[in-house]
């Protein structure tokens, strides 16, 4: 190895060791921040020493350096505008944007070293991963459009399914793994082609049954994917780097799905193969069980204003809305009438783990006002007013029960206040599937509106009421 | 070769194990911001999109070094801008944390008169 070969490597092992470091920062949100900056250290020196390494190499021709640094700024450019503009609330797709992507650059990676060597003839060790990076990597592209669409709204959220698109699905994983242990043994360009269309056919039809609500999940998956592909690539170009970065990238995704699984008590396996909401084990579905109260803006914002105590459970719907301005300006008008509010963070409130939180910091509510569900559910029953807006399922007392699609999910004792109140577009089902019991318990009052104009409306007709 | 191989599949699979040692140990709190961290590690593809372009010759060699380095490149700067965003938040709501329960209404109310006022003027 000649000094040039061990300084560059040296480079790849510290960046590999940034990238360590700033995921193990990530434990506290008080060093999170450094963690970040470590990372993105660690990915700044990657970066300038594969750049040493392509200039040193001197094969590269005048086109080539144009296509790389056209490449890379273009899509650097892209990627800054859209981080920048995006709303918090479109976190989760952007996130599955850029998996996307990543998939997508891993894929090529490996279609491009497979089609440059398939003349002279492959060692069959290496094809091996590159099949693999290849599959992996078209599966994670076009799986996370359909996350990211779904996400979006471009794309039906509701689970669709079309006759014969389970056996669709299974047919194209078939030929693509088929096709792959083919390559193996006859290195084919032709068949390449054949699996890259069978696995990107694979990611459609495997997203598309899945509903929206599940998507977090998905989208941790396939970061996970990604992560693995890009190892995968780095098998392939043979560097260390991409190895370490992809493997730590698909443990930390592989944790987080079963953490955000878990969370819903549900398998990833359950998921995947579409379990509730698809309507194949459509528990009956029963009528409203009892009386639903509803109530206006007048009020709601009288039993607010005379609460002493308040917990403001959000959900799905606030994020759905991006009302967290308007919460929290409800929040702070209460606070200055002396009244005690509290958030009550469900695991999977919004669409990803702490995505309630991120949204709710946004909007700048004080940190301490957030509470995790183990902490909060004991501070029920001496609350007077628990404000539920747009969740569903994390509320619903039926989880205690065992025998319907929500039993056994953790969920927080907004029943147990005094009194609640709900606001909530419509007495629609979660994804769940299934009524809400806690919309007809006596104590419940719902307040059918949007989240965001919902809150505008409380928070004006607490002003009026304050004077 | 085959010692090459050797080394590299031990390195992936420690680094497996150092992803499941470091990350199990992260508070759900920091899951999304978690999520778009790793998300921008893996845009570390961005080395072996450029490395395509040390062989490129010909219109594909060129067309794939452009795919996937423009691919690469938005995954690795969005990514790490858009956690950057993300933590910024965190950190600016947290500043209160040390100064105990009483401050932090006070930090509540702190924090959003201009909008109160203005909706009573």
């Amino acid at each position: 190895m000649s000094a040039f070969d061990w300084i560059t490597q040296l480079l790849y092992v510290a960046a590999a060791t940034c990238f360590v470091l700033g995921l193990h920062l990530m434990n506290s949100p008080a060093t999170a921040r450094r963690g970040n900056q470590v990372s993105t250290a660690g990915m700044i020196i990657a970066v300038a020493t594969t750049l040493a390494l392509v200039a040193h190499a001197d094969t590269v021709t005048t086109t080539g350096w144009i296509v790389m640094i056209a490449g890379a700024l273009l899509g650097g450019g892209a990627g800054l505008y859209a981080a920048r503009k995006v709303e918090m609330t479109a976190m989760p797709q952007l996130v599955s944007i850029f998996n996307a992507v990543g998939g997508g650059a891993a894929a090529l990676v490996g279609i491009d070293d497979y089609v440059r060597l398939a003349s002279g003839g492959i060692a069959e060790s290496t094809t091996i991963f590159t099949i693999l990076d290849v599959l992996i990597g078209a599966v994670t592209f076009s799986g996370s459009i359909i996350a990211a669409g779904k996400l979006q709204g471009l794309i039906d959220g509701s689970p669709i399914t079309f006759p014969g698109s389970r056996a669709a699905n299974i047919a194209a994983a078939a030929i693509a793994v088929g096709g792959g242990i083919y390559m193996i043994a006859t290195p084919s360009v032709a068949v390449l082609i054949i699996i890259i269309l069978a696995a990107l056919a694979f990611g459609v039809t495997m997203v598309l049954p899945i509903g929206g609500a599940d998507m977090p999940v998905v989208i941790s998956l396939l970061n996970a994917f990604t992560g693995t592909a890009v190892a995968m690539a780095g098998f392939v170009i043979g560097n260390w780097a991409l190895i370490i970065a992809g493997a730590l990238v698909g443990a930390s995704g592989g944790i987080l799905t079963k953490l955000m699984a878990d969370a819903m008590n549900r398998s990833i396996r359950n998921i995947i193969v579409g379990g509730f909401g698809t309507g194949d084990s459509g528990p009956a579905i029963a009528g409203p069980g009892g009386d639903v109260r509803s109530i206006q803006a007048d009020d709601a914002a009288i039993q607010l204003a005379y609460a002493q105590k308040v917990i403001i459970v959000p959900g799905y719907g606030l994020a759905a809305a991006q009302a967290q301005h308007q919460v929290a300006e409800l929040a702070a008008l209460l606070e200055e009438r002396g009244v005690e509010v509290s958030y009550a963070i469900h695991p999977v409130a919004g669409r990803m783990p702490g995505h309630m939180n991120v949204l709710l910091a946004e909007a700048n509510v004080p940190y301490p006002q957030l509470k995790e569900m183990d902490e909060i559910n004991p501070e029920f029953p001496r609350t007077d007013v628990a404000l539920v807006i747009g969740a569903n399922d994390v509320t619903n007392p039926a989880a205690r029960r065992p025998g319907n699609p929500v039993s056994g999910m953790p969920i927080l004792d907004v029943d147990h206040a005094k009194s609640i109140i709900v606001i909530k577009r419509s007495m629609g089902h979660g994804y769940a599937g299934i009524d809400n019991e806690l919309y007809v318990d006596p104590k419940t009052s719902m307040f059918f509106s949007d989240a965001k104009s919902a809150l505008t409306e409380l928070t004006g007709a607490v002003k009026t009421l304050v004077g | 070769m085959t010692t090459v191989l050797l080394t590299d599949i031990v390195i992936f699979v420690l680094a497996l194990l150092v992803g499941f040692e470091v990350i199990s140990k992260v508070p759900a709190t920091l899951h999304t911001p978690l999520m778009s961290a790793a998300n921008s590690i893996h845009g570390i593809v961005l080395a072996g999109a450029m490395l395509i372009a040390v062989t490129a010759h010909d219109a594909l060699g060129y067309i794939l070094a452009f795919i996937a380095c423009a691919f690469a490149a938005m995954n690795v700067v969005g990514g790490y801008v858009v956690t950057g965003r993300m933590l910024k938040m965190f950190r600016r709501s947290r500043t209160p944390v040390p100064a105990a329960d009483t401050a932090s209404a006070v930090t509540g109310n702190g924090q959003v008169p201009v909008t109160v006022k203005g909706g009573q003027a």
